[in-house]
């Protein structure tokens, strides 16, 4: 109880930096798919956006897109466009949204949801192909996506 | 609409010369004899969904292709010599082997992969080459049933698909058929796991794509059984779909699970006119 109290109090002096996670079921997306609210209210960090795009077990975006800003990242796929102009075609706006769920902005895409955590045909435990036990957590955090989109706004043509 | 253009140009500028995309121009012919159909006009069933079908060996690197020409280079071949040993081994409470009723498998066995999965009248069940292999063993010879896809199953799949190679794939979906085919095609068209992708996702929308280091195929099972060159052994269609599947971040159905059975005769059917290549080499 107590500390339930205190923790509420520190919340509230700690304000907006501290500001609450939007939950993926809350996000409010946009006519065209677009996610106007920080999930965080913490800016992005473009260098770990950089390091989930190109990690497998993270965003895996390489899998499908190639970008020219990442020579150093081999097996660049070909499934989504190359985005290598991407930070000069969309605004944070849209690139959040399409980051968080793409279906909203590409209807029946093939792109996944990063943060969605319903709505699933036979989800599996990540990739074990057996059923999760408890809650399904999203592909990628609310942090994730904020930094993602503060790398994909700095992919311009130099 | 200019981003679009810009990114077309710039794929052709950055493009690396293994992104060429697309299935090769080359042609499959084994051992100088067997001459293979690796492309297809699309069966009518597909309504369109495919212009022309093509075998999974066309998307693989030259190495890997030239492995599948001659049988002393295909290590599946070394899987179907051990299965002609079990063919002509009696085993079970009948002290029969398969060679007792079915002789030669060279004349018994020719054709008999290009017809499966199929309806079997009497079981009133859409069988697999695996099931009926399994049939005959604990009916006829008394035998355990060998686990789906284990090593036993897989070669003697392969031994008796080697006997069809060159013949088109021609699985019948109508009739009986038709129930286990519709439900193998929902499947097909079903947006599995975290991921919400369809087999049709990628070996129909993306088929000529890389996804990573992977060249997409369509998919076809005329190959069936592989071997791969990542594990070194004769993979079944079950396992692959089972791989498939969990690369979805989805819970997979089973080998030899009815999901599988049906989802097997439909992706057969789809290659209805390529040759049957088992066993066949990929990566
Ligand atoms: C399975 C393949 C796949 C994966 C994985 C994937 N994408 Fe995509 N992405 C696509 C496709 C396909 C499109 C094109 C949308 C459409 O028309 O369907 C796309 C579109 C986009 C776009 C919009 C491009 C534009 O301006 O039109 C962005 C930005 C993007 N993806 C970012 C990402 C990021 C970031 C990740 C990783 C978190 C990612 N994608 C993972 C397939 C993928
Ligand atoms: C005692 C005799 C007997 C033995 C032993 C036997 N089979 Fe059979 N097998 C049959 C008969 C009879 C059929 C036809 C059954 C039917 O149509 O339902 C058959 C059918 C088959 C078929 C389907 C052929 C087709 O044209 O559809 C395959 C494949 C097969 N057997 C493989 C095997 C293998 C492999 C073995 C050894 C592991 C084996 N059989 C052992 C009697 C036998
Ligand atoms: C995320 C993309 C993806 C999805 C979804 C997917 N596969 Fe695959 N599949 C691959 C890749 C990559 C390979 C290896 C390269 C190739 O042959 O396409 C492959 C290979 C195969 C092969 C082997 C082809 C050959 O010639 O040996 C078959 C068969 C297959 N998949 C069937 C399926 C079926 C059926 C489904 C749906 C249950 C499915 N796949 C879903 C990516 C996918």
């Amino acid at each position: 109880m107590r500390l339930t109290a205190i923790t509420a109090a520190v919340a509230l002096v700690a304000g907006a930096a501290f500001a609450e996670t939007v939950a993926p079921d809350d996000v409010v997306y946009g006519e065209y798919g677009e996610v106007n609210e920080s999930l965080t209210g913490v800016p992005g960090d473009a260098d770990n956006g950089r390091m989930v795009f190109s990690t497998k077990s993270k965003g895996n975006c390489v899998s499908c897109h190639a970008v020219a800003q990442l020579p150093d990242v081999p097996f660049q796929g070909e499934v989504g466009p190359e985005l290598t102009w991407t930070g000069e075609a969309r605004s944070a706006e849209e690139l959040r949204g399409i980051v968080a769920n793409a279906k909203h902005t590409f209807e029946g895409t093939v792109m996944p949801a990063f943060y969605k955590t319903s709505g699933f045909i036979r989800p599996g435990d990540g990739y074990t192909g057996k059923a999760p036990e408890g809650d399904l957590p999203p592909i990628l955090s609310a942090q994730d996506i904020e930094d993602l989109v503060a790398f994909l706004l700095t992919l311009k043509e130099e | 609409m200019k981003f679009k253009a810009m990114t077309a140009i710039a794929a052709l500028l950055f493009a690396p010369a293994a992104f060429a995309g697309g299935a090769d121009d080359d042609t499959l012919v084994v051992n100088g004899d067997i001459e293979m159909t690796t492309k297809a006009p699309a069966p009518a069933h597909l309504d369109g969904a495919l212009d022309e079908i093509i075998s999974g060996w066309h998307f693989r690197s030259d190495e890997t292709q030239q492995l599948q020409t001659d049988d002393f280079e295909n290590q599946g071949m070394i899987f179907v010599d051990q299965a002609m040993d079990i063919w002509n081994t009696a085993e079970g409470s009948e002290g029969k082997a398969c060679a007792d009723c079915h002789d030669d498998p060279a004349d018994s066995m020719t054709g008999v992969a290009a017809t499966y999965p199929k309806w079997n009248e009497d079981a009133g069940e859409v069988r697999t080459v695996q099931m009926q292999v399994n049939d005959c063993r604990v009916n006829r010879m008394g035998a355990d049933a060998w686990k789906y896809d284990a090593t036993d199953a897989i070669s003697m799949e392969a031994m008796i698909a080697s006997h069809s190679r060159g013949m088109p794939v021609n699985v019948a979906i109508d009739g009986p058929a038709a129930e286990a085919w519709e439900k193998g095609k929902e499947i097909y068209y079903t947006r599995y796991g975290q991921l919400e992708l369809a087999c049709a996702s990628c070996h129909e929308e993306n088929y000529g794509n890389y996804i990573r280091a992977d060249h997409l195929s369509q998919g076809h099972i005329n190959g069936f059984p592989t071997y791969r060159l990542k594990n070194a052994k004769l993979n079944g269609a079950h396992s692959r779909f089972k791989g498939c599947i969990r690369d979805t971040r989805a819970e997979t159905f089973s080998p030899g699970s009815d999901e599988f059975i049906a989802l097997e005769l439909y992706v057969k059917s789809r290659g209805n006119g390529l040759s049957v290549e088992g066993p066949s080499v990929r990566n």
